[in-house]
């Protein structure tokens, strides 16, 4: 008689509800959900966590998380997350926002979030345009990129540099975790998921403003396949915004997770 | 508790604090900045949370967040802070939530000045951020009644989950003043069931001011008009100054309501049976009583710190039953007694219709005073 033993080894997030979500075949928010709730999972935090959802294609994230959400104006969710944190300082609050929200309409908040070292999370999906409108160009869209409001390519005599959050981020004491990742295939979601777990531990420890810079994906505003657009994040977008640890407070560095 | 000599700003701050504000977010502006200073101090002495935020715009924000959590929360600021917070305060009023804001209303447009002024009246009373809904609107006129309606105010917002908006001016948030303080309330215990606080043993509770399908955001339309039209019959306050056999009847809230009620006196000493209305809530505005003085009284004279903004309610409720005219300083500038008692005299020998607008003879009257004060 041989003995069997069956373990269970993928399975749907406690923390990820069971619904289909709103998002394009082919984009990076799914992924990027999903890492975020299995680390809620893993770390034990679903029932003290409150979300905080952007203005943007995942507006309506509090739909796909299994935990308590707030739904937040364009850009302030940093400065909502702030509003609850201290109120709530037990409890585990974090942001999910786009470029758009986080680097445009909210660079205000976002800045003096992280000065203020206010002990919240950050997720934060850079696919260098604003999806949710369709199309258009966002601080991080990148130099000569064809958008529908820069239908020449962006001209950065006119508009500026891609500009780079997390470099920024990292140069504000308050910060106490801030790195970039990457999306666009299997590896590189793996470091993204054990970011976004050491930018929670982060959170847990009190260490101060902790983000993750996910880069990912719009196949239907880049107008690619979702395998081009992939590639489109690994060959052109990962040169401009270089992944990396930008700050990592010593407290975290021998953490292993 | 006794009486104390309190500076209005501080004296409405600590009001909060006793009424169990669990938090407060500003952005330092005059002529509200001691409410914000005040709060730096006390809040966290009490354990309570306190953020200068780096704009009104994120002050409000964050006061959006923690109303999410149940807790009691507010901001201060002054009307060019309170044109930033507009966004957020349509998003606390979209997600029915509770918040206080306190307007310490200064001379504008634009940047204006620092001086008392009424002038956004319109954009508190009538709403000021986007889409359908009702604030709450008490207007205080001395630091007393501020004091009092602070603490009442949070009632109100938790009550009817709504924004509560006290206006007061400058004049009221500078003064000093013989007033008292209530005794600490006892902080809340149990959160209420709809507030973010993480989902233990629970279903989530999700907070948002979207219903993506117009047919639920007509519902949700619905229910906050419904909710208002309870108000409405609920919460009316008013004061009132021998109206009882009033031939003429002076309209003014806050500091031009106070300062009419010395311009009444004054004037009924000199044989002119004039009386007072001083609504305390403008949103609701005291209607069916403004109704019942326009079938009692000859003629009515409204007096406000603004170019004729609750004229304009009046109007509409008196329906041109009686004459209504008009007086108003604006730019920051506070009328004096003498000023209006004048026109309670003018007004008591004009026995003609007013043509057109009231602010007609009005404008054309300040210009020569203007002119000649000069």
């Amino acid at each position: 008689m041989v003995s069997t033993t069956t373990e269970i080894v993928y399975q749907r997030p406690e923390s990820f509800t069971d619904v289909h979500t709103h998002y394009c075949p082919g984009c990076t928010h799914g992924t990027a959900h999903r890492l975020v709730a299995e680390v809620i999972d893993e770390m034990n935090l679903r029932e003290e966590t409150i979300g905080v959802a952007p203005v943007g294609c995942s507006v309506f994230a509090y739909n796909y998380f299994q935990m308590d959400f707030v739904e937040a104006a364009h850009g302030r969710a940093p400065a909502m997350a702030t509003g609850i944190k201290r109120v709530l300082p037990e409890n585990t609050v974090f942001t999910y926002q786009g470029d758009g929200d986080l680097a445009s309409i909210g660079m205000a908040e976002i800045m003096h979030a992280a000065i203020r070292g206010e002990n919240i999370t950050v997720i934060f999906i850079n696919n260098a345009i604003y999806g949710m409108t369709g199309g258009q160009m966002a601080p991080t869209t990148l130099t000569g990129m064809k958008t529908t409001s820069s239908p020449l390519g962006r001209d950065v005599e006119m508009t500026g540099n891609p500009v780079q959050m997390a470099e920024i981020l990292s140069q504000v004491k308050g910060s106490g975790y801030i790195v970039r990742r990457s999306l666009h295939d299997a590896a590189h979601i793996r470091k993204a998921k054990k970011a976004i777990r050491l930018a929670f531990e982060a959170q847990n420890r009190g260490l101060g403003f902790s983000m993750v810079e996910l880069l990912s994906s719009c196949p239907t505003n880049w107008k690619m396949s979702a395998q081009e657009a992939l590639d489109f994040v690994g060959e052109k977008m990962v040169p401009v915004f270089p992944l990396g640890d930008y700050k990592v407070n010593p407290a975290l560095e021998k953490l292993r997770v | 508790m006794a009486k104390e000599l309190l500076k209005g700003n501080h004296a409405f701050a600590e009001a909060a604090v006793r009424a169990g504000v669990e938090a407060f977010y500003g952005y330092p502006i005059t002529p509200s900045t001691e409410f914000l200073e005040h709060m730096a101090a006390r809040m966290p002495e009490l354990g309570r949370a306190f953020v200068q935020a780096e704009s009104e715009v994120s002050a409000i924000n964050m006061v959006y967040g923690a109303a999410c959590t149940g807790k009691r929360v507010m901001t201060a600021s002054s009307s060019p802070g309170l044109s930033l917070m507009m966004e957020g305060i349509s998003y606390i009023a979209g997600t029915e939530v509770p918040a206080v804001v306190v307007n310490v209303m200064r001379g504008g447009p634009g940047l204006g000045n620092i001086a008392p002024s009424q002038g956004d009246y319109y954009q508190m009373v009538k709403g000021g951020g986007h889409g359908d809904y009702f604030p709450i609107v008490l207007a205080p006129a001395n630091v007393q009644e501020a004091i009092d309606y602070i603490s009442l105010a949070f009632d109100l917002a938790e009550k009817y989950l709504s924004i509560v908006h006290v206006i007061v001016d400058g004049n009221m948030g500078q003064m000093m003043e013989p007033a008292e303080l209530p005794p600490m309330r006892e902080l809340p215990e149990k959160a209420p069931d709809w507030a973010v606080r993480g989902a233990k043993g629970r279903e989530p509770n999700i907070l948002t001011s979207i219903y993506i399908d117009p047919e639920d955001e007509e519902v949700t339309n619905l229910r906050l008009l419904k909710r208002w039209k309870e108000i409405e019959k609920n919460e009316v306050r008013f004061e009132e100054l021998m109206m009882e056999d009033a031939e003429f009847a002076v309209i003014g809230f806050g500091t031009a309501g106070r300062v009419a009620s010395s311009a009444v006196r004054e004037a009924r000493s000199q044989g002119i049976a004039a009386g007072l209305l001083r609504p305390v809530t403008l949103a609701p505005f005291p209607e069916k009583r403004l109704e019942e003085i326009a079938d009692q009284v000859e003629r009515i004279l409204v007096v406000e710190m603004n170019s004729g903004m609750m004229l304009d309610d009046v109007l509409r409720i008196v329906k041109g039953k009686v004459p209504v005219e008009f007086y108003g300083r604006m730019g920051g500038v506070t009328p004096l007694p003498d000023e209006i008692l004048a026109e309670i005299e003018r007004l008591s020998q004009n026995q003609g219709e007013i043509a057109g607008d009231p602010r007609n003879e009005w404008m054309a009257r300040l210009e020569k005073q203007i002119t000649g004060e000069k």
